[in-house]
């Protein structure tokens, strides 16, 4: 089984490629990159001129909400979003229900990935038992069932001391953390960013202090604990600041941002739709100054990761009072898109840099195989189309929910294929690569 | 804001409200603000009159939807209803039921089957009467929906401020309390500074929203520059089952700093307004002497109240698109 | 576009309505003048300043905003409800004969809400009705006991009072088509 992509520009920048190879994938891993590769018996997959062949990109920030809330999301639905979203690995948050503070859960959600048989998922199992910020989930037991890291998302690690306890004990297994950044105090009941529009709209506001704070604490710790600590959805100009300097510190921080947050701002609360609860989430959009500092450090190298939040809700759930609606906004199959189009065609980065936050970073600061293209791994691969002109629509989602901002959006760029293990699990039929064989 | 409508206001007066619902003074001209404040000139005389009550809303159907206790604005509303001759149906839901109960879409929904031609809607939640506007055919009046606006509220008081000054622009009203939770406050902003007035606004600083310079109005502490030379004086309702949040520490040190006493009156002008969008707090916000004073304005806004919301109901009757008048 | 009513023609015609009226009501006891908004009303005090002259008697008069009062208001789905001015009668009308002045008499329907508005403010002695002009085609059972000039029309045709207090002056005009 050897199938040639033929003719595309490589984008690996782990080993420092970027130029038009082809590509040998040999029993579902990568056995060749080079130019003008002989054939040998290969079937061929002529890659289009100005498709971009990339390792695989991985989203570390997913909800896929099994077990116990099947109604949003199944580990089957998830998967087939991700692949349709360019993925070919998540990592997901243990807020199910129940939450995934043990074996049992990590191993159910595992044997469901398998059974979907699409992206390969990498579950994050609790910080606490039950998330509840009291006594440490069993972290040995998590880490053999499959867990890659800790993190009780949804909400910040309760105290300082137990994020200290869980630094030092998941230092031991090589397991980052990974913090929910947030004061809850500061935070109270806050539906939405603290500044003009939530002050316009009568939202109660969440300050980018309540995370800065959060994040404050986790660069502390980290600095005290010499463990890995990672910042989960960053919003906040503050935050940024905060992980800039304890990185210039030494550090061992990482931190990933979310389209929408490098995308919207506070603005959307008010328009076009007034009180979208698509555009409720936490940490809330928030003003341009904080979008422009993700911005910033998207282009500066502050930020390692991007990652998705990818946070289905039922219908059901959204259409209610602004103030009542869960926060959370899918985002697997609208991430590429909108990096594309935001990131690199508005000239902020270039795809070497793109593919090294979605595919190369997140591989390493989880510690899993994949975000890079060298002979013998995996041929977990993506193939862009960077110039596709695509239009966002909600009720085309392979997600089961269907709670996006960027309904009818137009974008420029796009995922052709989705190829996992050597197995092509998506083709974009709107793509050239639709009609032909790969 | 709606920059078309303003621009279409200096053409020419605006005669009408082409629009389906009010959900807040945000999205209102000058024009249409003046609309319906001249209307409710001629409303009030309606309520002057021995028969209180004319044919224009015969057989329009109104239901009042309140999900927040309210004597005053959902009475006010069904006087004004009445006045105007339309059925009223009076739905009052208490918040906890609401919690295991029915959505409030799923509300309005089955209230709109029964083809009401209006729903106004007290909610807690800001945004209700917006989510509401987008479910429902029928008219949506937001008679105050969470911390976001109250719009009729606002145009009461502009009425009873343009009755006994004659106008409002260029005056100084020093708006004062609670500016953080309230509705008022945010429908007020917009009208006054809209018809050009001089806003200020004061209040603790743990009680002041984010950003609100950006509306246009000045804020400060300091409520003795707040009072300084006001032509009127609007008090805000201190929350008191808010305080839980600790915003200030006692309700007398805030009387004391905040509260609006015969004294702080001497520094506005001779002829300054005292308000208050009830219910009042003696001895917190207000004291009872300047509260039953003769700057008080309180009563005639109650009564005021009425006028407005006819306006608003008869010139929302109309509805959004319109034909050729015939 | 026949003028068929000028400044002299408007003067002299009202000067005639008020001898009737005293004639009429043998003297100006128990009387009130309330105009239908908008013209009715310059006419009304125009009325009264003539009566006043030839009587020496000051009559009340007040005026009358029939717009809540309309028939038509809610007969469309969706339309621009139209402007509602004050009604401004600052007499009661109980047992007093009033006597009601609009400018044209047509199909009878503002005079049929100016009835319905009149008795909402009480119960008076008498309504009588002065108009300008009836132009006929009336749609209700209605009459006027005062007409200055009966001015027989096509329904395609409007009829236009200007007059000095509004529109900077008198007259009387017969538009063709696009009637009103």
């Amino acid at each position: 089984m050897k199938r040639l992509l033929k003719g595309g520009r490589v984008v690996d920048p782990a080993n420092g490629v970027d130029g038009v190879h082809d590509l040998l994938i040999e029993d579902g891993r990568i056995a060749r990159v080079g130019r003008d590769l002989p054939v040998e018996g290969a079937t061929v997959v002529e890659i289009p001129a100005g498709f971009v062949v990339c390792p695989g990109l991985i989203d570390m920030h997913v909800h896929l909400r099994e077990p116990g809330q099947e109604h949003k999301e199944t580990v089957a639905t998830g998967v087939a979003s991700a692949v349709a979203g360019g993925f070919t690995a998540v990592a997901c948050m243990p807020n199910t229900s129940p939450v995934n503070d043990n074996a049992n859960v990590t191993s159910l959600i595992l044997a469901r990935a398998n059974e979907a048989n699409l992206a390969r998922v990498y579950p994050i199992g609790a910080v606490s038992k039950g998330s509840k910020g009291e006594l440490l989930a069993d972290i040995a037991e998590l880490k053999q069932a499959g867990c890659v890291a800790i993190t009780d998302d949804g909400h910040p690690v309760a105290t300082a001391l137990l994020m200290r306890r869980a630094l030092e004990y998941a230092g031991m297994f090589g397991m980052p953390v990974i913090e929910h950044c947030e004061d809850p105090t500061l935070k109270g009941d806050g539906v939405a960013h603290e500044g003009f529009h939530a002050s316009s709209l009568g939202l109660r506001g969440i300050p980018g202090a309540a995370e800065a704070l959060g994040v404050e604490r986790g660069v502390l710790l980290s600095e005290l604990t010499g463990s890995a600590f990672h910042v989960a959805h960053m919003s906040a100009r503050a935050s940024m600041r905060a992980v800039r300097k304890g990185k210039e510190a030494g550090v061992r921080v990482t931190c990933e941002v979310a389209p929408h947050h490098f995308t919207l701002t506070d603005e959307a609360l008010a328009s076009p739709i007034p009180y979208d609860t698509n555009v409720k989430m936490n940490p809330p959009l928030r003003e341009a100054a904080d979008r422009d500092a993700m911005l910033a450090g998207i282009a500066d190298g502050t930020v390692d990761a991007i990652a998705t939040d990818h946070a289905p809700h039922h219908y059901d759930e959204k259409k209610v009072e602004f103030d009542r609606a869960p926060f959370g906004i899918v985002g697997l199959e609208t991430a590429v898109p909108l990096a594309l189009d935001r990131l690199v065609h508005a000239g902020l980065i270039r795809l070497p840099r793109l593919v090294e936050l979605m595919s190369a970073a997140p591989a390493r600061i989880l510690r899993v195989a994949g975000g890079s293209l060298a002979p013998g791994s995996a041929a977990d691969i993506t193939i862009l189309a960077p110039d596709l002109k695509v239009r966002i629509r909600a009720s085309q989602l392979r997600s089961r929910s269907k709670n996006t901002p960027f309904d009818g959006w137009e974008l420029r760029g796009g995922v052709a294929a989705t190829i996992v293990g050597g197995r092509t699990v998506y083709v974009n039929p709107e793509t050239v690569m639709g009609s032909g064989v790969i | 804001m709606n920059t078309t409508s303003q621009e279409l206001d200096q053409k020419q007066a605006v005669t009408a409200l082409r629009r389906k619902d009010l959900l807040g003074i945000a999205e209102l001209s000058p024009g249409e603000i003046e609309l319906v404040l001249d209307t409710a000139e001629a409303m009030k005389e309606v309520g002057t009159r021995p028969i209180k009550k004319v044919p224009a809303l015969r057989g329009k159907t109104v239901v009042n939807l309140f999900y927040e206790p309210s004597t005053r604005t959902r009475t006010s509303f069904e006087i004004a209803e009445k006045r105007l001759s339309a059925d009223t149906l009076n739905i009052a839901i208490g918040t906890s039921s609401v919690v295991k109960g029915e959505t409030l879409a799923d509300t309005a929904l089955n209230l709109e089957a029964m083809s009401p031609d209006m729903i106004v809607l007290r909610h807690a939640s800001s945004g209700a009467c917006h989510f509401l506007s987008r479910v429902c055919r029928s008219a949506i009046i937001n008679a105050g929906d969470g911390m976001h606006e109250h719009p009729t509220q606002a145009l009461l008081d502009a009425f009873t401020i343009r009755e006994r000054k004659k106008r409002l622009a260029g005056l100084k009203i020093a708006i004062i309390g609670d500016l953080l939770h309230s509705r008022v406050l945010r429908s007020n902003i917009h009208l006054l500074t809209k018809l050009g007035a001089n806003v200020w606004v004061c209040g603790p600083p743990t009680l002041i929203p984010a950003d609100i310079r950006r509306f246009g109005v000045t804020a400060t502490s300091a409520v003795e520059e707040a009072v300084h030379d006001a032509d009127v004086i609007m008090l805000l309702r201190i929350q008191l089952e808010r305080m839980e949040g600790a915003y200030f520490p006692s309700l007398r040190e805030y009387f004391r700093v905040f509260g609006m006493t015969e004294a702080r009156l001497q520094l506005a002008r001779p002829d300054v307004m005292i308000m208050h969008p009830g219910p009042m707090n003696r001895g917190v916000e207000i004291a009872s002497e300047v509260a039953d004073g003769p700057y008080s304005v309180i009563l005639d806004q109650v009564a005021n109240g009425v006028a407005v919301r006819m306006a608003v109901l008869y010139l929302l009757a109309g509805g959004a698109e319109h034909e050729e008048a015939a | 576009m026949p003028v068929v009513m000028d400044a002299d023609r408007i003067g002299r015609t009202l000067t005639r309505i008020a001898h009737e009226i005293v004639e009429r009501n043998k003297g100006t006891d128990d009387l009130a003048f309330v105009g239908v908004r908008t013209r009715g009303v310059p006419i009304a005090r125009r009325l009264a300043r003539t009566l006043r002259e030839i009587t020496g008697h000051e009559i009340p008069t007040g005026s009358l905003d029939i717009t809540l009062y309309r028939d038509d208001l809610m007969r469309h789905a969706v339309g621009p409800q139209p402007v509602v001015r004050k009604t401004e009668i600052q007499f009661s009308i109980d047992n007093r004969k009033i006597l009601l002045v609009d400018d044209v008499l047509y199909t009878g329907r503002t005079t049929r809400a100016a009835l319905d508005a009149l008795i909402d403010y009480g119960r008076p002695k008498a309504i009588q009705l002065i108009v300008l002009v009836d132009r006929g085609h009336r749609e209700l059972p209605i009459k006027a006991d005062y007409v200055g000039k009966n001015l027989p029309t096509s329904p395609e045709e409007s009829v236009q009072v200007r007059l000095i207090e509004i529109d900077g002056e008198d007259e009387v005009v017969l538009e063709a088509g696009g009637g009103a």
